[in-house]
């Protein structure tokens, strides 16, 4: 007999089963997981889960014998009142306790838990940003040095003297390197033997002296063991990284049914950039007839009054990249919520404004013109607003921009998919 | 349920007969490390190959965590498997199941591999470990070592090394020929795994040598038994009955009727490429590996039931366990051995261990305590005093159909409160067709029987022709049973993986004598290439 200890084996052996399984069930689960989200609020969304799929879908067919029809027979444990010959009602196929079901086949649903990777991977899975490759594909993988502690070897550049000075500190007192008053106590004492011309109190001074001397060279003031250099390690750089603008009008116009949409949206831009790039940046910028930027709370919570100028946000965001985000280094998203009005002589200036410095150094500009939950879901009726108008003239193809109309919670992650769904279908939709 | 009262009628009898010297307990409390395995693992030998006269392969225990033990389920038990997406399905609902609580893990499997590999879990108790060892390594092992199903259709020291073989194989396919075109073979392969079985030996072809015996021993033959008279004897009509027709002939020629559809693919399909047919191989001789254990099931538990339960016993008499020991051994094994009644709202068919453990029990009651009933229906057994005689003989020559239609006997038909319902479609009412009375014993085994037989289960359905020079449409018949057909849908899925992988045009019958109750037919939309 053999005893094997097969627990630190590496485990995980059916992992690549699993994989296979999720992978060949794909459309299915993703599904499933589109409607598992629709149930979540938006803070959970990336959480793993149970999910289910129709069994149909994942089913393995092998020739079996049918659960209907002809005639059968069954041996059954446990009798208790019936006799031979007795005849009993056929219980109902509902119930299902007395009549034996066939191994317990026919599973119509299949039911499964995803993890939390696997959940997202396959929430995001069908949306892409567009031109995301852009700067991405460019930028292969920069590195930057780091500071990582210290080395006994190294270019004289990065010599580090206070380290090295502290390692010759301890050394020399460790190994008692004579002092400078010592040497003067010592010279004192041959000074004053001679003075008195004591021969042997002179000997033995000397002696002294030349132990110290001896000692002083032994244990130099800094030996090549003492040396310290500065380390530094190359930690790649995330060139991957995103910052996101944040732009919403929150003059008296928008009420907060209308915030609460916006706020869905960007929570799910957010949660999208943030699996796309290493490092993530949230910009937010309010206005009314002037624009500032403020923190999420602010944001989202306060309330002020004032009219409408878009543009004023534009600026502020421009300012905010050059000052802060150089559009050579990161990828600019923009998101922009408003109820649709604008000052209507601001109109020009913002598309201007747009057209010119906005667009091109953003990835991506998303403008969400938010309605009333009363409206018709999706806002294709009522008149068109004067932002609206507007940036229709800038749309077009080629255009790193799109606009929708939201007007019900429900129609958020639709729109999202929408807006971010992978180019190539887009273009292959249009044609 | 029956079991429970008699295991516990016998503990407090071991515990008066010997009061046990504290120092020849194996072990106490519930840790076990591995010396105190290895020293469990001798005990039970000692009792399963000393008293009992089991004859083993050698063992090779594997300690595994819970998180492996997951990991075997999903391929089947066995320890290295090619890759597939439905044992990930398998493992997606398990590892679900397990870590929502609704479902425990076994606490071991055992490998029909020469040597015999057990997997035992760490979390298991050092009583657990001793139940699992006698169960498993001494229980199972004999059986697989031998029953003839066993003997006749595995090569228990091949196995591991085929699937080794099978993995890397279809690994390589799958680098070679893309991991798509492998899985739709595999997934075709697995549709009709149920029909890739050899039910019987079958005719070996003969090599060149002893054909050529064979034809010396027929001239031999012939001369012995010369006689210049037969050739005056006319020769009659009986040649031109003995023409066969064309058809017959194609038939003979590709062995039809063939009810192994895989083999008949693997040899015949005329469009499959050579890597194609071995993987049908590979999924054919690992069902093929398995079919025994489908035969066996009820007696190969029944077995191991019976011998844990005995060397524990066993053990106790002896003052090798303790008394908690021995008592949660019992839990454990009343709870494996329980049989629901059938309007229990757990009933989920019979229990396999529970009607193997119960005919082992009762098999030696008839050996050694024998009723006038039981010398009238088993006379040249009842009485014979030599139980685990007759139990490996039992264990070594039959099958779960066969054991049941000779040794289910009238007390445990009795005691099990077994009856056979009559379901017949035409009628509103299912009828009570015999119960475990005087009249009924015989029907109820019989049918019990039949429940059993693997000839019945699986559809009987066979390749009847092809016409190879014509228009190649594959035959296929099922012969049906009862009035029962298939499932249709996934009959016809089915036949949709069959005319794939033939490539031509597949039509199935289902009748029997009398009727025709339909007919399934499959083109080839994405034959294989």
């Amino acid at each position: 007999m053999h005893i094997i200890d097969r627990r630190r084996d590496s485990g995980g052996k059916s992992l690549a089963n699993r994989q296979r399984f999720i992978r060949r069930a794909r459309a299915l689960v993703r599904r499933a997981v589109r409607e598992a989200s629709a149930k979540r609020s938006i803070k959970d969304i990336d959480k793993g889960g149970d999910v289910t799929v129709p069994g149909e879908g994942v089913h393995e067919p092998v020739l079996r014998r049918g659960a209907q029809g002809g005639k059968r027979e069954y041996v059954l444990p446990g009798n208790k009142k019936y006799s031979g010959g007795d005849r009993i009602a056929r219980p109902d196929a509902t119930h299902g306790g007395g009549g034996p079901s066939a191994d317990g086949e026919g599973e119509d649903e299949f039911r499964f838990a995803l993890s939390q990777d696997e959940f997202l991977d396959l929430f995001l899975e069908d949306l892409e940003l567009p031109d995301l490759a852009k700067r991405q594909v460019m930028g292969v993988e920069e590195t930057q040095p780091v500071r990582a502690g210290y080395k006994s070897s190294g270019p004289p550049a990065a010599l580090s003297v206070a380290r090295t000075m502290r390692n010759s500190l301890s050394r020399r007192i460790a190994l008692g390197r004579p002092k400078p008053e010592e040497f003067a106590q010592a010279e004192a004492a041959i000074a004053a033997a001679e003075a008195a011309g004591d021969d042997a109190l002179l000997a033995a001074a000397r002696a002294v002296l030349d132990k110290l001397n001896r000692k002083m060279r032994l244990v130099p003031y800094i030996d090549p063991l003492d040396v310290r250099y500065r380390r530094f390690e190359q930690v790649p750089r995330p060139v991957a990284r995103a910052v996101m603008f944040c732009l919403m009008d929150v003059s008296g116009s928008m009420d907060e049914h209308m915030k609460d949409l916006a706020k869905r949206f960007y929570s799910l831009l957010y949660l999208f950039l943030r699996r796309r790039y290493k490092r993530v940046d949230v910009v937010f910028i309010r206005h009314t007839h002037e624009a500032r930027e403020v923190d999420e709370d602010t944001f989202f919570n306060s309330r002020e009054s004032g009219g409408t100028v878009v543009s004023t946000a534009l600026e502020e965001m421009a300012r905010i990249v050059q000052d802060r985000y150089p559009a050579n280094q990161w990828n600019i998203y923009a998101a922009q919520s408003s109820d649709g009005d604008n000052l209507p002589m601001d109109n020009a200036n913002t598309v201007a404004l747009l057209r010119q410095v906005i667009l091109p150094m953003c990835q991506y500009y998303a403008y969400l013109e938010v309605g009333h939950g009363s409206d018709e879901p999706g806002g294709g009726g009522g008149d068109a607003t004067s932002l609206w108008r507007a940036y229709k003239l800038v749309v077009g193809e080629d255009i790193p921009m799109v606009m929708r109309k939201v007007s019900h919670r429900r129609d958020i992650y639709p729109v999202f998919r929408e807006l971010f769904e992978k180019r190539s279908g887009a273009l292959a939709e249009a044609d | 349920m029956a079991a429970k009262p008699r295991s516990a009628s016998k503990a407090p009898a071991a515990k008066t007969s010997i009061e046990p010297a504290p120092s020849s307990l194996l072990y106490t409390g519930t840790d076990w490390d591995f010396e105190k395995l290895g020293r469990i693992f001798d005990a039970v030998r000692e009792i399963g190959e000393g008293e009992m006269g089991l004859d083993t392969y050698r063992t090779q225990i594997e300690v595994i965590t819970s998180e492996q033990m997951l990991d075997a389920y999903s391929s089947v038990g066995m320890p290295l498997f090619y890759k597939h997406w439905s044992f990930g399905k398998d493992f997606a609902r398990n590892q679900m199941l397990y870590q929502k609580g609704w479902q425990g893990l076994a606490y071991e499997i055992v490998i029909n591999s020469d040597p015999c590999v057990c997997y035992i879990m760490e979390e298991n108790s050092a009583t657990m470990q001793a139940i699992v060892l006698s169960h498993a390594a001494m229980g199972h092992n004999h059986f697989f070592k031998n029953n003839y199903v066993f003997k006749q259709w595995t090569d228990a020291s091949g196995i591991t090394d085929y699937l080794s073989f099978a993995k890397t194989y279809i690994a390589k396919c799958e680098e070679r020929y893309g991991i798509e075109a492998v899985e739709r073979i595999v997934d075709a392969a697995h549709a009709l795994q149920s029909h890739g079985i050899h039910r019987y030996p079958g005719k070996r072809s003969m090599d060149l040598r002893s054909e050529e015996r064979r034809e010396q021993e027929r001239r031999a033959h012939g001369e012995a038994l010369f006689n210049d008279l037969w050739r005056t004897v006319p020769a009659g009509k009986g040649k031109k009955s003995s023409k066969k027709t064309e058809v017959d002939r194609r038939r003979q020629l590709l062995g039809l009727p063939e009810e192994n559809i895989l083999y008949f693919l693997e040899k015949t399909a005329p469009r499959l490429a050579g890597w194609q047919r071995e993987i049908l191989r590979i999924v054919r001789l690992i069902a093929q590996y398995f079919y025994p254990q489908r035969q066996t099931k009820m007696m190969n538990e029944g077995c191991a039931c019976f011998v844990h339960h005995r060397t524990m016993t066993r053990l106790h008499e002896k003052g090798q366990i303790g008394d908690g020991a021995f008592l949660e051994f019992l839990h454990s094994h009343t709870s494996v051995v329980m049989q629901p009644d059938f309007d229990d709202r757990r009933y989920s068919g019979i229990n396999p261990y529970a009607l193997g453990f119960g005919m082992m029990q009762d098999i030696e009651r008839i050996a050694l305590q024998p009723t006038d009933e039981d010398r009238l229906w088993f006379p040249d057994m009842a009485g014979n005093g030599d139980a685990y005689g007759t139990l490996r003989d039992i264990w070594a020559n039959y099958r779960d159909e066969s054991c049941i239609s000779q040794f289910l006997s009238p007390n445990l038909i009795r005691k099990m409160g077994l009856f056979q319902l009559v379901d017949d479609h035409e009628d509103d009412e299912m009828e009570v067709a015999a119960i475990h009375d005087e009249r009924g014993y015989r029907e109820v085994r019989r049918a019990l029987a039949r429940q059993y037989d693997m000839g019945r289960r699986d559809p009987d359905i066979q390749i009847i022709d092809v016409d190879l020079v014509g228009d190649r449409r594959l035959e296929l018949r099922h012969h049906v049973l009862d009035g029962v057909t298939l499932e249709e849908k996934d009959a016809d899925r089915v036949l949709q993986h069959l005319a794939d992988l033939w490539g031509y045009q597949v039509r199935m019958i289902e009748s029997d004598e009398e009727t025709v109750y339909g007919e399934h037919k499959a083109e080839p939309m994405k034959a294989f290439v």
